[in-house]
């Protein structure tokens, strides 16, 4: 056997190693709800998690000029507030899924990414948009 | 004197043209087809994605049929077939991971997150990465067909398992938009038809793809046995 395809092997086993033990052995679960936080709250404390839920109705407060984003996640049972710093994507509104990953800073959860889920729903903007509603979601998403 | 052969075969040349046809109207639709109320024009890349990654599904388990098949026949055309399969679906494959990352950078935040669906569709690439590196490093021709296809038939268990993962475990990753399980269609209409015409040109584009390098394969393997 040639060292290069030796080497090239020990690459790849490597690199499946590195996937299915740390890759894939850590996220399994890949994030956690607000409920199952606070059934097990110890085990979080200050270390990094991915918290998912839905952002509440009403809780988002946004400032531009700090860029300082706070709302509250919830799974319709138990709420969190979260802080996060930076603009939010663009497909982040209320009710959206969402996952922050970060850490619980006593009773809030800071934020170092937020990501967003986003459905396998499929819809044509129809009936009930209107010409500028259209025109803001294609320049949104640009 | 050398005998002057065809390019190709009639069938591959239909398949070639066929599929480069549906290609072209597969773009037209996915072109035509409304914007998401969400997403926007965004959504389109669906219609590159989808169809790549399933492209790589169906090459790996074209390569696990053609594995299973050497072994059971031994026929070393059957082991180049197997092998031809995988350098096509690592191609698609690659295509749908870039597209998803392409995708995920506007709509999920990230260009990549270590969640099921894509760790392993990130583990099901390196796998046939693998296979093509085994290949080139064992020089004995039945050995070599032999370790691929215990490779080949192993490395498709991960196909179901990638595309399950956004239904078995907690993902960031939607799940299936066509449920290929449960048959639910979570689309509206003129997107389904951009999506489905653009499915069947890929897959029949693999088709035409798999019988070229298959040729290719044969004659390059003459030309070895005559040298």
């Amino acid at each position: 056997m040639k060292p290069k395809h030796l080497f090239g092997i020990v690459v790849v086993v490597a690199a499946l190693g590195y996937l299915i033990f740390g890759g894939l052995g850590r996220n399994l679960v890949y994030f956690i709800t607000p409920s199952e936080y606070f059934q097990d709250q110890a085990r979080y404390q200050s270390r990094l998690v991915r918290l998912g839920g839905l952002v509440k109705a009403g809780s988002v407060q946004y400032n531009k000029e700090t860029l300082a984003l706070r709302f509250v996640i919830t799974d319709g049972v138990r709420e969190i507030p979260v802080s996060h710093s930076g603009t939010p994507p663009a497909l982040f509104k209320e009710n959206q899924g969402v996952v922050v990953e970060g850490r619980f800073n006593g009773e809030e959860f800071k934020g170092q990414e937020l990501l967003v889920k986003h459905s396998e729903d499929y819809k044509a903007p129809g009936a009930g948009y209107s010409p500028e509603q259209l025109k803001k979601i294609i320049q949104e998403t640009k | 004197m050398q005998k002057i052969q065809k390019p190709g075969d009639l069938v591959t040349t239909l398949l070639v043209g066929l599929g480069l046809t549906l290609l072209a109207v597969g773009f037209y639709f996915a072109l035509a087809a409304p914007p998401d109320a969400n997403q926007g024009y965004l959504a389109r890349i669906m219609y590159l994605h989808v169809p790549s990654a399933w492209v790589g599904y169906l090459a790996f388990f074209s390569a696990l049929l053609y594995s299973a098949a050497y072994l059971i026949w031994r026929r070393p055309g059957l082991d180049r077939m197997a092998a031809a399969s995988v350098e096509i679906g690592l191609v698609f494959l690659g295509l749908a991971l870039v597209t998803g990352m392409l995708w995920a950078r506007p709509t999920w935040g990230v260009y990549w997150t270590w969640e099921p669906r894509l760790t392993t569709t990130a583990i099901l690439f390196a796998v046939y990465v693998g296979y093509l590196v085994l290949r080139s490093a064992i020089e004995d021709p039945d050995l070599r067909a032999k370790a691929s296809a215990a490779v080949g038939i192993l490395g498709a268990i991960n196909v179901p398992i990638s595309y399950m993962s956004v239904k078995w475990w907690r993902s960031l990753h939607q799940t299936q938009s066509l449920d290929l399980t449960t048959g639910k269609v979570h689309m509206d209409g003129a997107m389904v038809l951009a999506l489905l015409v653009n499915l069947a040109a890929f897959s029949i584009l693999f088709l035409a793809l798999l019988r070229l390098r298959g040729l290719l394969e044969k004659r390059g393997g003459k030309l070895v046995s005559e040298a």
